[in-house]
């Protein structure tokens, strides 16, 4: 199949380079300590923070670093058809830890002894990316809470059809069973603190899309605080400042 | 830019004012939340303050952003009319900073294209306007904008590495309604990104980035191309006189869903740069899509977008060219003609080009058959049904679901275009077809669905058909004899045009209800004879006769019939309709004179599919640079040994130029040899991912047809640098083995080296010096303990059940200046020969094992499939009528039956042996993922695992199996290709397909020049007779390796006088005074008559 056509677009009207638009938005689960909602092209995730508080169950305690928790569920209305999904299944559990072990490399959890900080994100709408949404969503949530952090943890994904290298995948495009690189950086750092890949990719490629997925994880993080920023302005506003 | 500025007036109001020769629009909207209360109105003021104009409006909205909008709207509508302003600069409660420019002619057409559009995707799509009026400091209230917007300044959501504007996305989504497998209906919802980053590929268009141009620099008119043109006038685009067409990626879209290879060929169009087709994504851009309106079909929506773009191109070019929609669709016409846009059909497109010899190229309308069959049958009555209707595929794919009808590919037999075959999967035989009228239009190749006729029928339909389809059968040629079961008639054809009937039919047979996909392409041949008509040039009826016999003829409209009579033409066929007998289809181009040897041979390679274009220079481009010596570099790379004081020599044919093994052989201290097989290091050159790979594999292997060669890899490579000729120094890839003087191999090594080959002998020269006693140099002696070698390891061979098989091949020996052939004669294999061919096959297998170790599921093998009992019947029938028992359980038991196949006279062995090999099937190149251990058996060989290495000159295989090897010893990377087992079976496929072709190609260039030879040189000789048939029999002449029919009776009288037994395999005149039986030794003439002019055909007589 074509998914890169030699005009150069992809299904959706894309360039192989280019994202799909992105959205951001701040506080919208009023209860939480900091919550987002971040939307890439039809893929649409919220993501609530609780915390820093009282770790609830005191054995899981740790006395020099904080608890961080993280659960990864996706809507029952989230894909075309409308199932029900067991809670807790292989998949929801592998991306829970996955978006954990990524917050948590950027959360200065040594700051916060013997708390617990829970972040929740919930899959919307579901068009392929869901992980890297995830992760973007966190993000925006966590610096909501006012958590502190190393750094903005953004996440980008990219794959390789058609003997091009693809930025940011859409559904169509990942179920094409190719190659699917999710990558976290922290953009001020330049670390990685995640890449996932599925399948096989011969190592000169890889380097060619992970650079990719870093120039979007990059392009993400310069949205997010301009999201921030814009945040931060209102709430001078609301204050009267 | 326009100069705005703000003023601040006494009452505390902020105002903008216009500067000359602006106009400010002051505009307002308010709605209370109810419906009645929302209204908007407008005053346009001059730079003096003037009140141009204004205007007031009531709307039903109740969202106040909106009003505001539609006030902007509104301005925008109206302030241009009636003031006459270019320059307007809005200003209303939202967007204080807001300004229009109406710049150019091309940006007032986009705004009001804008406002069409809104007109027509109302009532929530209004806000396409938004898209202009969107202010630079509102960021928040483009959401409210239910999906429609304009990015402001988003060079964040965007990585633009490469383009150096930013492009401005809309984002829409796309919504439709599908079915999944398992037949649950889903609503789909995609994103679909419209941009204004497309260009229009005009290179002397302003606006747009004319990098990527592809139109000519001063065309007088563009042509636009609708869906139903590139489908049926490929053949007209393909031609270079058609040029500056914009093709829509819309029309390449419907292409695809219609006929794949159609879309093939005109993407190849697009993508040669010789060519000015350019390809425009109109479905991207943003002016140019269009959405399906309410009780559109998706058609008409398509037709629509034609439109829509052809009308964007003739305004965006402005007036400078002519923009031409070609259609042949009616409606589509009417309706572009009422738009204002210039279209025409291809006929009267073509009409003006005046150029008489591209009408010949153009595929007729239906409507016009009716005319056409007049003028052939002169019978009455001839405007009947012929064929029955092919079944609509909704009741055909409903047929195959309950299982009343199968799906097959259909195969025409190739000496009987009047039988074929369909393999279904559904009932796990084949089904046999016979007849045209059961055949229904089916060509070879096509994907069709089959009924299987009661069982009763399977014996009287055959032979009804038959004997109805009299008139057009030809009777069998003289051809080569075949060597395997591929390319031999498939069940016993029927000999001349009697009207009996093969006795036995135990398989099924159908008839073809429907075709599921075309298998169309076009085909070599020539017209039929036939008179001028009366006024020459003009248009002319012709029947096309395809040198292929399984096509059946082809109806053409030609105005060149003075011209093509005595050609090789090819034509390709457009349509097959129910009243008529022959499908009719339309002139490509010539050949050459019919007859001529050069078109002849030409009409060999384009029939068998094979490139022979000269390799382009990007291919060259990948060639070291010549001359071509080893380098210090290659002698100091680690991974490389230095072999060059070996003694490696080649045996090859004589003249052999592209030298692709090498071998050497020494005694070791301890009484063991050591054996090296030594092949070109062709991977060294030929890399992974570059043109000159994708080259090479495509054409999958050499071509040797019998006074040329069709090169796999360009001729440096071939005849110089990679091949290991005496005295220089070449890379290698060698199998080094230790081996017991019994042959038994010890220790196998594999290796990259250098070699200095000291002798390159040829296969004569070999044996000479190993016959002769006298002689005890070096290399002589090394020659003779291989061959002693060499005797052992094709003993145990043998012992293991290997078949000797036999082929007739001939030789021809050519004269150098006509290229005509002086002599033919057998093929000779000598004692050096098959020295060489057991080291190759050893070092295959060798390296077989070594790449199916390293890498189970993607190494490519070899593999030649056990034969049934079915496909060895003719042979046991045959055998049994001499007398002889053949047991065929396993490949040992038939070789030591064969062995044991002795007659009275010394060709009987062979002539067996022959006729065994053509009941097998060709051995074929598979990745190993694909099947399981069990299935990889070599059946000839009686190798458990085998593949191709030793010649990757010349085969392509054996350059993945270098490649393959070297991997496996760590010495390169594995290429992508092998990761994706799809792939590497694609690549096995099209090997498969070019290997089978190349051979086709090489017999049917043996054919050519056999009926070149015989002439001027009517023979008499020596033949066997293979196959009785009812009216004569099947001679195999040895001397010439050609196999003919010999009629005992003319063809128009029925075969009374002779009949057939079976059991014997005899036939027998009626009185039994003379009688014929399989194998008997026969005495014929052997002359070139002319039945028709032109057509030449080898007709063999019984003295």
């Amino acid at each position: 199949m074509e998914y890169v056509s030699p005009e150069g677009l992809r299904l959706d009207g894309r360039r192989p380079m280019e994202m799909r638009q992105i959205r951001a938005e701040i506080g919208a689960v009023s209860k939480a300590d900091g919550s987002a909602i971040f939307e890439m092209g039809n893929t649409k995730v919220i993501a609530a923070v609780y915390g820093p508080r009282e770790v609830q169950n005191k054995s899981q305690q740790i006395n020099s670093h904080a608890l961080v928790r993280c659960e990864y569920s996706m809507a029952n209305f989230s894909t075309g058809d409308r199932m029900r999904k067991s809670k807790g299944d292989r998949r929801s559990t592998e991306i829970s830890l996955v978006i954990r072990q990524t917050m948590e490399a950027c959360i200065m959890t040594h700051l916060l002894p013997r708390s617990q900080i829970d972040i929740y994100v919930q899959v919307l709408q579901a068009d392929g990316g869901t992980r890297s949404a995830c992760i973007n969503a966190a993000t925006l949530a966590l610096a909501d809470a006012g958590i502190p952090m190393r750094d903005l943890v953004t996440s980008c994904s990219a794959g390789y059809l058609n003997s091009t290298p693809l930025l940011d995948l859409n559904y169509v495009e990942d179920s094409a069973g190719g190659p699917d690189v999710t990558l976290g950086i922290l953009p001020k750092l330049d670390k990685v603190t995640l890449l996932q890949m599925d399948s096989k990719l011969p190592i000169d490629i890889l380097e060619n899309v992970m650079q990719l997925a870093i120039e979007g994880c990059k392009a993400i993080a310069n949205y997010i605080r301009e999201i921030l920023l814009e945040n931060t302005k209102q709430l001078e506003y609301r204050r009267g400042v | 830019m326009f100069g705005q500025s703000i003023w601040k007036e006494d009452k505390g109001v902020t105002c903008l004012h216009a500067q000359n020769h602006q106009i400010v629009v002051h505009v307002d909207g308010s709605a209370f939340g109810y419906l009645d209360a929302t209204s908007f109105g407008g005053l346009p003021r001059d730079s003096g303050g003037r009140w141009l104009m204004s205007f007031y409006r009531e709307a039903k909205i109740t969202d106040n952003l909106k009003v505001e909008l539609l006030a902007n709207l509104n301005g925008l509508k109206f302030s241009p009319q009636n003031t006459n302003a270019t320059n307007l600069t809005f200003e209303s409660w939202f967007n204080r900073i807001c300004s229009f420019g109406f710049r150019s002619l091309s940006f007032a057409t986009r705004v009001s294209l804008s406002l069409f559009q809104w007109r027509l995707v109302s009532p929530d799509g209004h806000v396409v306007v938004a898209c202009f009026s969107l202010p630079r400091d509102l960021s928040s209230p483009s959401r409210v904008l239910l999906g429609y917007y304009l990015l402001p300044h988003s060079p964040n959501s965007l990585t633009q590495r490469k383009a150096a504007s930013s492009a401005a996305i809309m984002l829409h989504n796309k919504s439709f309604v599908k079915k999944t497998k398992g037949g649950k209906v889903m609503k789909q919802v995609r994103e679909h990104y419209l941009r204004d980053d497309i260009y229009c590929g005009a290179p002397f268009c302003t606006v747009c980035d004319s990098s990527s141009a592809r139109l000519s620099a001063s065309p007088s008119t563009i042509l636009v191309v609708d869906t139903n043109v590139v489908l049926n006038q490929i053949d007209l685009l393909e031609n270079p006189a058609i040029d500056d067409v914009v093709v829509l990626s819309i029309v390449l879209e419907e292409v695809k869903n219609k006929n794949m290879s159609v879309y093939n060929r005109m993407r190849s169009i697009c993508s040669n740069s010789m060519r000015r087709f350019f390809v425009f994504s109109n479905e991207y851009h943003r002016d140019t899509y269009v959405k399906e309106m309410s009780g559109e079909t998706k058609n008409d929506r398509n037709d629509r977008a034609i439109r829509v773009a052809t009308q964007w191109y003739q305004n965006h070019l402005g007036g400078a060219v002519k923009v031409l929609l070609i259609t042949n669709d009616k409606e589509n016409k009417r309706k572009a003609s009422e738009e204002g846009i210039f279209a025409e059909t291809v006929e009267s497109y073509v009409k003006s080009l005046d150029r008489p010899d591209l009408l010949d190229l153009l595929v007729r309308p239906a409507s016009e058959d009716v005319d056409m069959e007049e003028v052939e049958d002169l019978r009455p009555s001839k405007r009947k049904v012929i064929y029955s209707e092919h079944k609509p595929m909704s009741e055909v794919t409903s047929g195959l679901h309950r299982g009343i009808y199968h799906q097959g590919k259909l195969r025409v037999n190739r000496y009987n275009p009047f039988e074929a075959y369909v393999g279904s999967e559904s009932i796990g035989d084949e089904i046999i077809i016979y007849g045209r009228s059961n055949m229904n239009r089916a060509f070879d190749g096509d994907i069709v669905a089959i009924e299987l006729l009661p069982q009763e029928q399977w014996q009287e339909v055959s032979s009804l058909s038959i004997a109805g389809e009299d008139d057009e059968d030809e009777g069998d040629g003289v051809h080569l004899a075949p060597n395997s079961a591929d390319n031999a008639s498939r069940t016993i054809p029927q000999l001349g045009s009697s009207g009996q009937v093969n006795a036995v039919s135990s398989r099924p047979s159908g008839r073809i209800v429907g075709i599921i996909k075309r298998n169309w392409h076009s085909y070599c041949g020539s017209l039929e004879p036939m008179p001028l008509p009366a006024g020459s040039g003009g248009i002319a009826h012709a029947l096309f006769v395809s040198k292929d016999r399984r096509i059946p003829k082809i109806r053409i409209q030609t105005r060149q019939l003075e011209n093509l009579s005595d050609k090789r033409i090819i034509v390709a066929v457009d349509s097959w309709d129910r009243q008529s007998r022959y499908p009719s289809g339309h002139y490509v181009r010539t050949i050459g004179e019919i007859g001529d040897r050069e078109t002849e041979t030409e009409v060999v390679l384009i029939e068998n599919d094979i490139n022979t274009r000269p390799f382009s220079s990007q291919v060259l481009a990948c060639l070291p640079p010549l001359p071509w010596s080893v380098s210090s570099e290659d002698l100091s790379n680690p991974i490389r040994q230095d072999l060059r004081r070996l003694r490696v020599f080649s045996v090859d044919p004589p003249g052999c130029k592209d030298i692709d093994d090498a071998l050497h052989c020494h005694t070791l201290p301890n009484g063991n040899f050591e054996v090296g097989v030594h092949i070109a290091d062709v991977t060294n050159f030929v890399h992974p991912d570059t043109p000159l790979d994708d080259e090479a594999a495509q054409r999958g292997t050499s071509v040797y047809l019998v006074e040329r060669r069709i090169d796999m890899l360009p001729k440096p490579l071939t005849e110089d640098i990679c091949s290991l000729r005496s005295d220089v120094e070449r890379l290698a890839f060698s199998v080094i083995w230790e081996m017991t003087p019994e042959a038994d191999i010890i220790s196998t090594r594999y290796t990259k080296t250098v070699i200095k080959s000291s002798a390159a002998l040829s296969y004569v020269e070999a044996q000479a010096r190993m016959d002769d006693s006298r002689l005890m140099d070096p290399i002589t002696a090394d020659l003779r303990n291989m061959n002693s070698l060499a005797k052992k390891m094709r003993l145990r061979r043998i012992e293991r059940g290997a078949l000797t098989l036999a082929s007739a091949e001939v030789k021809f020996q050519i004269d150098t200046e006509t290229h005509d052939p002086l002599d033919i004669g057998m093929y000779q294999i000598r004692e050096a020969n098959q020295m060489v061919e057991e080291f190759m096959l050893a070092a295959n297998v060798s390296v077989a094992q070594q790449i199916l170790k390293s890498f189970p599921l993607c190494s490519l093998l070899r593999r030649h499939p056990t034969p049934t009992r079915e496909m060895l019947e003719p042979l046991l029938r045959t055998a049994a009528a001499v007398g002889l028992h053949l047991d065929v359980t396993s490949s040992k038991a038939l070789a030591d039956s064969l062995d044991h196949a002795v007659g009275d006279d010394p060709y009987f062995n062979k002539l067996i042996r022959i006729l065994a090999t053509r009941c097998m099937t060709q051995a074929v190149y598979f990745c190993s993922g694909d099947l399981s251990p069990p299935e990889y058996h070599h059946y000839g060989l009686a190798a458990p695992l085998y593949t191709h290495f030793t010649s990757p000159i010349r085969r392509y295989a054996d350059v993945i199996v270098h490649r393959l090897l070297a991997a496996s010893l760590g010495i390169s990377k594995l290429p992508s290709v092998f990761q994706d087992r799809l792939q590497l079976t694609s690549v096995a496929d099209n090997l498969n397909y070019r290997h089978r072709n190349a051979q086709y190609a090489g017999r049917a260039s043996v054919e050519l020049h056999t009926l070149i030879y015989f002439r001027k040189r009517p023979t008499d000789t020596e033949g066997r007779i293979v196959k009785i048939r009812s009216n004569g029999f099947f001679v195999f002449v040895p001397k010439y390796g050609i196999e003919g029919p010999v009629y005992l009776t003319k063809a128009e009288k029925g075969s009374g006088e002779w009949y057939v037994d079976e059991q014997q395999q005899k036939i027998k005149k009626i009185d039994g005074s003379l009688s014929y039986s399989v194998l008997q030794t026969v005495q014929i003439h052997m002359e070139v008559v002319e039945p028709q002019p032109n057509r030449p055909k080898l007709q063999l007589t019984l003295i």
